[in-house]
């Protein structure tokens, strides 16, 4: 059997590995390294456990928060958590407005291998009324120039639920038609 | 801190696993100790960050025992970003609470053994799995919406309040924002020029950071550290013994660590907790920390401070080596570490109170010298292996505070004069967890 060919650039060794599921790699002193390809696949059985109602709601169009059920304190969380951070008390649930504004945004140009193919993309943290926490989510028919802090968005849901946070995003209030992605 | 050594920083160092770069670094720092014999070693702490990266699960095992360190005690540190911060403090108080007279920190990430956009998943992995990484989980864009908003606070509302269309406001605040960010960018890059350890040392000007390609508006390639793979190692002595290993110890006199919520949309709209320097006044109209400041970065830094007996940090330091991540992240960090008061991060660059003394930036610094941050060339230029960058601080740190740059550097240009207290700064997440360390002239 044949050596693996020998590259002098780790970039071809990652081209080549790839390719051929092995490459030595000689560097400037002369020294040889094999490296081959590794790969690593898992299916996680993942739970959203107390967090599952939020997910849920998703499918049904409903954007839920959660407030803290202490009299004292009623913090309301945008990205519901099951116990309040402030007091440590149970919170229930609640529906949050569908509209609310832009706190930050950008536009990803580039991403994590997973979301490569869908840039460029926005996030934005959205703010609404009467709550004290925010919400990241994408932000969609709107381009990099139209974006502001303060701007008005109101949230849109996947008729098809992937059950992801990616079931709601937001699109420019002004903009009634619905979301283009939608399908 | 008694000797230290890492390995040069690099895109990949195929001929070299995890197990030989920490032994690389381990026999840098014995050279520079001679009487720093294996026996007189009682334990060690190890840091990485992702078993992902490593595809060794326990691999701080696999370092205890290439080193021969068997069976003396060890522990894997991991704080994220943090992680190299973390493992320093460790082995700090594994020696102050009198467990161990003698403990080597080894930190240390192999990145190269996957392509770019999935290491860029891996530590997208180190946000919330259930609301933000299936967003398109990707840091830079977690650093722009906290860098859009800090604008949006400090430039948008002050130097550009006069602009009377939102849009347009902005727009010019980002792009203010985003031209003193590259000078952030340019000072490291360039700072690194004599560093031997550095990955990508360079001179650019301040139209070559901003044209570099846009990765996450408004964050260019050249704001961004890179992947790396590295290994740094600090030994850490009690008072009474560091003699027998130096005459030149540095002093660990403060230490302080700080946290946040994971999610940034999560974090609070509260006070300021004061620096010295600072009244509430300063503050009665800002929300606090929001997504535009480090409530953990603010929080290592008063108990470190504290502890240290500093309450004027800028006149107080020497030299600050901190977490920059991102350039966005360094300016942020300017005010969380009370360099500057929280709204003053953009101006302190544009003073020159950051740079060095006598290296041309190719833009005015009026007041280089002040108080030098990241003069080895900080992340963005040296690169960041996760579970070794916060012990490479801590090394440059300690030579800058032995005065022996010139020796380890082959070049003394980034020897801060009369060095005598310093600061190093470790942060993770989207500032989820953040160390800080004083280190002073022990000698």
């Amino acid at each position: 059997m044949a050596r693996p060919k020998t590259l002098t650039k780790f970039r071809q060794v990652q081209a080549e590995i790839e390719r051929s599921g092995s490459a030595i790699f000689r560097d400037a002193e002369g020294r040889e390294s094999l490296v081959i390809l590794s790969p690593y696949a898992i299916n996680y059985i993942h739970s959203y456990a107390e967090d599952s109602p939020f997910f849920l709601g998703l499918a049904e169009g409903r954007l839920r928060g959660s407030r803290c059920t202490s009299a004292a304190c009623r913090f309301v969380y945008a990205t519901p958590r099951s116990h309040c951070m402030v007091c440590g008390e149970p919170t229930e649930w609640l529906d949050l407005p569908r509209t609310g504004r832009i706190h930050s945004w950008t536009t990803c140009h580039f991403g994590s291998e997973a979301f490569l193919k869908e840039t460029p993309y926005n996030l934005a943290m959205i703010e609404f009324d009467g709550a004290g926490s925010l919400l990241l989510a994408r932000l969609k028919d709107a381009k990099e120039s139209d974006l502001y802090v303060g701007m008005p968005v109101e949230a849109r849901f996947d008729p098809k639920p992937k059950y992801s946070i990616t079931d709601v995003w937001f699109v420019p209030a002004a903009a009634s038609a619905p979301s283009k992605r939608a399908r | 801190m008694v000797t230290g050594g890492l390995t040069k920083f690099a895109k990949a160092h195929p001929e070299a696993d995890f197990r030989l770069m920490v032994k690389q670094a381990f026999d840098y720092a014995r050279k520079d100790a001679p009487n720093l014999t294996k026996d007189r070693i009682d334990g060690t702490r190890i840091s990485y960050f992702s078993d992902h990266f490593s595809r060794q699960l326990k691999a701080a095992s696999m370092v205890q025992d290439y080193l021969g360190m068997n069976p003396k005690g060890s522990v894997r540190i991991e704080w994220g970003g943090a992680t190299g911060g973390e493992c320093f403090q460790a082995a700090y108080e594994a020696v102050a609470s009198g467990r161990m007279d003698v403990c080597l920190a080894a930190g240390f990430e192999t990145m190269s053994r996957v392509q770019t956009w999935k290491g860029n998943e891996f530590i997208a992995l180190a946000s919330d799995t259930n609301f933000d990484f299936p967003l398109g989980g990707f840091y830079t864009g977690y650093y722009a919406l906290m860098v859009v908003r800090h604008i949006y606070e400090y430039l948008r509302r002050t130097k550009f309040a006069h602009v009377k269309d939102e849009r347009e406001a902005q727009r010019l605040a980002i792009a203010e924002g985003s031209r003193i960010m590259s000078k952030v960018s340019v000072k490291n890059h360039l700072n690194a020029l004599h560093n031997p350890y550095a990955q990508y040392p360079k001179r650019l000007t301040v139209e070559d950071v901003l044209r570099s390609e846009m990765i996450s508006y408004p964050i260019t390639r050249e704001q961004i550290c890179t992947m790396s793979d590295g290994a740094a190692v600090a030994v850490l002595c009690s008072e009474e013994r560091a003699k027998e290993f130096t005459d030149r110890p540095v002093r660990v006199t403060g230490v302080g660590c700080g946290t946040d919520t994971m999610r940034l949309a999560d974090r609070p709209f509260g006070k300021v907790p004061l620096a010295p320097h600072e009244t509430a006044k300063d503050y009665e109209h800002l929300d606090y920390p929001g997504v535009h400041s480090f409530r953990a970065g603010r929080t290592a830094g008063l108990e470190a401070y504290r502890m240290a007996g500093i309450t004027d940090p800028k006149h107080e330091l020497d030299f600050i080596e901190l977490h920059d991540a991102y350039a966005s992240s360094e300016i942020q960090t300017y005010e969380d570490l009370g360099l500057c008061k929280y709204g003053e991060g953009y101006d302190f660059v544009e003073s020159g109170d950051p740079f060095l003394r006598g290296i041309d930036y190719g833009f005015p610094t009026p007041n280089a010298g002040a108080i030098p941050v990241n003069p080895s060339g900080g992340l963005i230029a040296c690169g960041h292996p996760v579970g070794a960058t916060g012990l490479m601080q801590a090394v440059f740190a300690f030579w800058q505070l032995q005065g022996t740059i010139g020796k380890h550097y082959r070049d003394p240009a980034l020897q801060v004069a009369n060095a005598r207290r310093g600061a190093i700064h470790s942060h993770a997440g989207t500032g989820s967890s953040v160390t800080v360390s004083i280190l002073e002239r022990g000698f």
